[in-house]
């Protein structure tokens, strides 16, 4: 099953590759990670997709929680959480296409951030499976480029970790 | 008052009480060995290998419950010292190691002698540092000692660059207390989990106590005793426990696991009540775990919740130290009626029956099991040994009947030859009044024979066991059951004279040949307190271990010596480690 994991750490030189090492090093799966400061300039806060089952899932916590640089570990899949993921996508257009195109982006409420005669870049915010529709609305051929943030998530709004 | 970096290092290792560093000197650590040099308080071993003051340390660590200390250069002075350092954190051994880096500013340059230390160490150690500033030394070098010795023990390393050894600040005094936000080290177990715990035992009508390694990091051998006693109930040890549990006494069923005995190895299988205590279901205990212990509950006592329900799932799982938790036990369960289990006990006794570690003598040749089983009578199981790695380990462990903890020092979790005789020297210094023995072999001894030259230096006179069958023997064991006797570079043609070769280092050596010579040869040996004695005992080059569980096999499916032939060959032989 997908996880999404939480991992508030200190901010130091090096915590990354700690994490990064601990999940090759265990041979265990990350789908995404994506990290950043928090408010607090010496913590950052993590967020971690792996798939595996519940045996899986409990070792990854518990030996992430085990690392000196941790400060805590939540599994945000097992409490009320909210998970949203950023795209940036080059779409191609043309005349016959461009009305299409923007009825898309119109349906799935994404964003021109730049524009050309032949391509817009759209960003668009959402659960993975929304990202994953909405490039699924497109011809492979119409997207010429996409990036992707990887999840990032918090748990529900009146719990904090 | 002004000091440079290498002196508020060395003051902070003095500070935390550190008489001893092993190491080597080098271009990265010149300004620290100047500032160690004119410190009185801590002496240096100066080894002749960097493994070796890492094994050195490690010994010394593991016979006195102290912090091992290591001190080595940059670049092949650390990646030297990584097998150590791998061979410690398995064990979970407290150890601080500091190496020195290339000045800050080559530091990413491919400069002479640069390597990533803290890289490279990363998934070897409990945790390492990178120190980047001199006012970061003394709180770095607190933290350092507070995380190798607490919790779960294991090795810390100090990576600092020259320049900020040789760079100076104002004195601070160096902080008595440590708080990090990120690290808790005392963990108070569940009330409620010890309750639920000492319901199921006492119920149980076939339990067994399981205790490893984690019962003499924790100084837990008091209260197991005691607990052990109060229940009746038998005890099995790891090969990392041995010692924690007087093998002597009635209730100690031996060593389980691969090459365990027969009654305790049963007795894990018949068990309905399994009790791990700082143990960590290792698959050279538990072998197939499909087979492991199927009529059993588990309750699994551990200070690090990743090894709980890791490759055993636990019915009551009881994160804590050893001690506290056996103590939280001993009172819950005093005023308990136990059931009874003198059933349990007559078939745990018809099992011992089986005699498992009996081996047949041929004339002409002398037994590696006798060495060790005379060892043990020539120093009236009072010394302390440590071994190498391979057959001589699982023969020592088997033969030599530990009483006290920290009284056997092996590899157990890495593995690591070499090991034994810098760890017979970090020993010897930590506990000069007692006899050490060091069990090897002859492929392992060669690994680390340099360290003679340090033992001659700091006199730290060690008795080397050496079981010379000309063979790397668990090799040739294993190519002779799984690979049709095909001995493929398990042969040692060319052996040096290992008499000469102690000899030439300012030993003694003494060759043993003939059975009637050991026992002579080994008093001599202990009669000569004041050196180190290199004893090479020519023993039977087709001596097996035994009992073993072949791989893929459970508890129940050992083979033993004499009774069993080892046919089997099919494929999890050949995934099996």
């Amino acid at each position: 099953m997908r996880h999404i994991i939480s991992v508030i750490l200190e901010n130091e030189a090096g915590a990354l590759s700690r994490v990064a090492g601990l999940f090759s090093a265990r041979g265990f799966n990350i789908e995404s990670l994506t990290v950043a400061a928090t408010t607090d300039s010496t913590l950052s806060r993590m967020t971690i997709v792996s798939v595996g089952d519940d045996g899986i899932i409990e070792q990854i916590v518990k030996q992430l929680d085990k690392l000196i640089d941790v400060v805590k570990v939540v599994d945000l899949t097992a409490t009320e959480h909210i998970e949203r993921e950023l795209l940036l996508a080059k779409i191609s257009i043309s005349s016959d296409t461009q009305a299409d195109v923007e009825a898309k982006l119109d349906q799935f409420n994404a964003k021109i951030v730049d524009a050309a005669e032949e391509a817009y870049t759209v960003e668009l915010a959402g659960k993975s499976q929304k990202i994953k529709d909405f490039l699924s609305a497109f011809n492979a051929e119409q997207i010429i480029e996409v990036s992707r943030t990887g999840v990032t998530g918090v748990t529900g709004v009146c719990q904090k970790i | 008052m002004k000091l440079n970096g290498a002196q508020i290092l060395v003051n902070s290792l003095k500070s935390e009480g550190v008489s001893h560093v092993f190491g080597y000197p080098g271009g990265a650590v010149l300004h620290i060995y100047d500032a160690l040099n004119a410190c009185e308080d801590i002496k240096h071993i100066l080894v002749r290998h960097e493994q070796g003051a890492t094994h050195g340390a490690d010994g010394y660590a593991r016979a006195s419950g102290k912090c091992g200390v290591t001190l080595v250069t940059s670049g092949p002075g650390i990646t030297n010292a990584v097998t150590g350092i791998a061979t410690a954190h398995m064990d979970s051994i407290p150890m601080v190691v500091i190496s020195g880096q290339v000045p800050s500013p080559l530091i990413g340059m491919d400069a002479f002698q640069e390597v990533d230390a803290v890289g490279i160490t990363r998934s070897c150690v409990k945790h390492n540092f990178l120190i980047r500033d001199i006012s970061e030394i003394a709180i770095t070098v607190k933290k350092a000692f507070h995380i190798a010795t607490t919790g779960r023990p294991g090795p810390v390393l100090i990576d600092i660059p020259k320049d900020i050894t040789i760079a100076k600040m104002e004195v601070e005094e160096y902080p008595k207390t440590i708080e990090m936000r990120s690290y808790k080290s005392t963990i108070k177990a569940s009330d409620h989990q010890i309750k639920k715990a000492a319901e199921m035992l006492a119920t149980s009508k076939r339990p067994i106590l399981y205790a490893g390694g984690g019962c003499i990091i924790g100084n837990a051998s008091k209260e197991l005793r005691e607990f052990t006693h109060m229940t009746g109930f038998p005890i099995t040890q790891t090969l990392m426990g041995l010692g924690t549990y007087p093998m002597t006494d009635n209730q100690s069923l031996g060593m389980l696991g691969m090459h365990g005995t027969y009654e305790a190895n049963m007795a894990m299988h018949g068990s309905d009540c399994v009790v791990a205590i700082g143990s960590r279901f290792d698959d050279r205990i538990t072998g197939n775990l499909e087979k492991f212990c199927p009529t059993a509950k588990f309750i699994h006592i551990d200070i690090d919740p990743s090894q709980i329900s890791k490759n055993v799932i636990a019915d009551i799982p009881i994160v804590g130290q050893t001690k506290q938790v056996l103590q939280a036990l001993i009172d819950q369960m005093k005023n308990k009626k136990l059931a009874d289990i003198s059933n349990w006990w007559s078939q745990i006794e018809e099992w011992r029956k089986v005699d498992s570690l009996a081996y047949k003598k041929s004339p002409g040749v002398i037994k590696p099991q006798t060495v060790i089983e005379m060892l043990y009578e020539v120093t009236k199981g009072k010394a302390i040994v440590t071994s190498d790695v391979g057959q001589h380990q699982m023969w020592a462990a088997q033969y030599y009947l530990f009483d006290e903890p920290r009284q056997w020092i092996n590899s157990g979790g890495l593995g690591t030859m070499g090991f034994g005789l810098p760890a017979a020297m970090g020993a010897k210094l930590a506990m000069p009044d007692r006899d050490v023995a060091c069990v090897t072999g002859d492929g392992s001894i060669q690994m680390m024979l340099q360290e003679l030259s340090t033992m001659l230096q700091y006199s730290t006179p060690v008795k080397i066991i050496n079981l010379n069958n000309g063979y790397l023997g668990m090799v040739r064991q294993w190519q002779e059951f799984f690979y049709e006797k095909r001995y493929a570079m398990s042969y040692m043609e060319a052996l040096p004279d290992f008499v000469k070769l102690a000899e030439s280092y300012g030993h003694m050596g003494i060759r043993v040949e003939k059975e009637e010579d050991l026992k002579p040869a080994l008093i001599e040996a202990f009669n000569q307190k004041e050196h180190t004695v290199f004893l090479d005992i020519v023993t039977d080059p087709s001596e097996n271990v035994f009992p073993m569980i072949p791989a893929g096999g459970g508890h129940s499916d050992m083979l033993l010596a004499g009774r069993d032939e080892m046919v089997s060959k099919d494929e999890t032989d050949f995934n099996a480690v």
